[in-house]
């Protein structure tokens, strides 16, 4: 399978009023062709400007941007073989839907006919057949997300380029876009990069994900290796809960330096022959499972979660046990930061 | 404290009386509240500024006794029949091609400054341009208006220099072309061009600045993603978005012009336009009907300009 997109160590520095900031700092990256790449971290961590480096809306102060084999970094956006999804939609006010959708043909210089009947039948997939005389200030957000879907997809781009198109809307329609998203991809076979802040949206969508973290790229890996097999404590309390043990008594318990336990991986004992106990400080109620906070004399503050009509709740205050397959305790380098 | 003082709501000890219900009132009643801060602005509207049109318009059908220079409150139509003698019509064909002209300038002068303004300035740069742009409104019209004049008289400054580059006859040969030419250029049309463009730029620039300004940067950002060339991008988006600004900038410069006195009397040939004929008919010849007439050409022809405008589409971003 063929490099749809490559970043080879690029670097995007900003420059304002004697602070200057590495935004993205030696970012090396393949994506293959058809992927659904999700570009994940926190605020402010270089996942955006990386996204406007592969768009041309930012160029890399170091380093080289290619598209299919062809260098780009240096190129204009509109010299660039990828359509992007603005987060704020950017739909064009003065223009009607069918109008903002054909405008990439029409720039193109595709006559009115074909691009407005290209423009039509790309509205019917993502299922606005009926809104094309309409105004963008005449629909709502889940319709304007669709509508820049579609006006990106109308220039049969060979890179899509998602700029947490997702962000505004409530979480019904976002989860109901997620899998709309999903299998839209997976029919027309192009290659998605998607940016987003939310680690359940990058689980759930994507092929690979890449965590980004103070301008790095912390670890690119498959939703299941994130999870199980993080690289960096970072990435352990980044993608869903973790437990990060270091020190003496880590060693002591696990028998590494620096381990990580999910709490869905540890479950209660008896709190004589437990290697770990300690008093439940929290209990939470989450519908499918329970959350309880134990703190233990050894290793502080331990999240357990509890399933749903298992064995009978702890009571606050009470001393309980934990305990765990050793196969599941995980080894973490020390983060970057 | 007593019993019986305990017994008492808090509240109304606290506070007194009639201000606390009038503050409950208008809290329950909003319609109330919405009465009392919209009577004020809705009552001069509608009696001071609308009622001067409407007194206005109905003076424009009544005549003057030509003896006694009385007015009759008789309806006429005489003094619109008036308008299309020749030389009324030259006064409005004047009137109405100097303010395009300046019209035009000061879109021409104004969109490139706004548009640097609006996109490319920031921090000090931005705030000292608009001050630049603010500043010649902190003073005196007329001040600056004789400035102009001292600027374009014949022994003024732009000609000293003309003189001290040897320029001088680059002047002189401008200033014997037809129309715009005359004797120096503060008694020639376009010194009067000249300082119309000068005192109505800020209100051109401002509403250029403010539609510039409400464009997004990811609706220029979509537009190259999707293959626009900068100059496309140019035209597709930014000028059509830009459209209600450069409108509503040409109104003012346009109506403004359409209806000064001061600046053409100062500054240019004796030709008159539209200001001057309805101050002198309703001042020196104290013939109210007949300026009243001739205040409705200004009227008529904004009208006719915003019409258009929209038929064009220019309102659409709005």
């Amino acid at each position: 399978m063929s490099i749809a997109v490559a970043l080879h160590d690029v670097s995007c520095v900003f420059h304002s009023q004697n602070m200057t900031v590495r935004a993205v700092d030696g970012v090396s990256l393949n994506i293959a062709e058809g992927e659904f790449f999700t570009l994940l971290g926190p605020s402010g961590s270089g996942k955006t400007t990386c996204l406007r480096m592969i768009g041309g809306f930012t160029l890399p102060s170091t380093g080289s941007i290619q598209i299919y084999g062809e260098e780009v970094s240096q190129r204009p956006p509109y010299e660039r073989p990828v359509n992007t999804v603005f987060q704020d939609y950017a739909l064009f006010p003065h223009m009607s839907i069918l109008d903002n959708v054909a405008y990439g043909l029409m720039v193109k210089g595709v006559d009115r006919t074909t691009r407005e009947k290209k423009a039509a039948s790309m509205l019917e997939l993502v299922q606005l057949p009926e809104m094309g005389k309409r105004r963008p200030v005449q629909l709502s957000g889940g319709q304007r997300q669709r509508v820049a879907l579609a006006r990106a997809l109308v220039n049969e781009p060979r890179v899509l380029l998602l700029d947490e198109p997702l962000g505004a809307l409530d979480l019904k329609l976002r989860e109901q876009m997620q899998s709309e998203l999903k299998s839209l991809q997976r029919k027309l076979g192009i290659t998605f990069v998607f940016v987003t802040h939310d680690q359940h949206e990058a689980l759930s969508m994507s092929d690979r994900v890449g965590v980004f973290n103070k301008g790095r790229l912390e670890q690119v890996a498959t939703a299941t290796e994130l999870y199980n097999r993080p690289t960096s404590e970072f990435v352990a309390q980044f993608i869903g809960t973790a437990n990060v043990f270091s020190g003496e008594q880590c060693a002591k318990v696990f028998g590494f330096k620096r381990a990580m336990l999910r709490p869905e991986q540890i479950t209660l004992a008896d709190a004589a022959t437990a290697p770990l106990s300690g008093a439940v400080q929290e209990i939470q109620y989450f519908g499918s499972f329970w959350r309880a906070r134990v703190g233990t004399a050894a290793l502080g503050e331990v999240v357990v979660d509890l399933p749903v009509g298992g064995a009978a709740l702890p009571v606050l205050g009470q001393q309980v046990g934990l305990t765990w397959s050793a196969s599941l305790v995980h080894t973490l380098s020390p983060s970057a930061d | 404290m007593s019993q019986g003082a305990l017994s008492v709501p808090h509240h109304t000890q606290t506070r007194s009386g009639w201000l606390d219900s009038l503050s409950t009132l208008l809290f329950v009643r909003r319609r109330l509240l919405l009465a009392c801060l919209l009577i004020p602005p809705l009552l001069w509207f509608g009696v001071i500024y609308l009622g001067s049109l409407l007194s206005l318009l109905a003076n424009s059908f009544f005549k003057i006794d030509e003896f006694s220079g009385q007015l009759v409150r008789e309806f006429t139509l005489q003094n619109f029949i008036d308008l299309f003698q020749p030389a009324n019509i030259d006064v409005a064909v004047r009137s109405v091609v100097m303010s395009s002209a300046v019209t035009v300038a000061c879109a021409a002068l104004a969109f490139p400054l706004a548009y640097y303004m609006a996109r490319y300035a920031r921090g000090t740069q931005k705030a000292i341009l608009y001050i630049a742009v603010m500043l010649p409104l902190w003073s005196s019209y007329l001040v600056r208006l004789y400035a102009w004049k001292l600027l374009l008289a014949k022994e003024g400054a732009i000609s000293w220099v003309l003189q001290a580059v040897h320029m001088q006859w680059l002047l002189d040969a401008f200033l014997t072309l037809p129309v715009v030419g005359g004797n120096s250029l503060s008694f020639s049309p376009f010194g009067t061009f000249v300082v119309f463009v000068y005192m109505w730029l800020p209100f051109m620039v401002l509403p250029i600045l403010v539609a510039l300004e409400r464009i997004p940067p990811s609706l220029i950002e979509a537009s190259a993603d999707l293959g626009s060339t900068p100059s496309q991008t140019f035209w597709k988006v930014i000028w059509p978005l830009a459209m209600p600004g450069i409108a509503a900038g040409s109104v003012f410069t346009f109506s403004l012009t359409l209806g000064d006195y001061i600046i053409p009397q100062v500054i240019g040939n004796s030709t008159k336009y539209i200001g001057q004929v309805v101050y002198t008919q309703q001042g020196v010849a104290g013939n109210l009907p007949f300026a009243a007439a001739f205040s409705i050409v200004p009227i008529v022809v904004i009208g006719v300009y915003l019409w258009l405008a929209k038929r064009k589409g220019v309102f659409d971003a709005l």
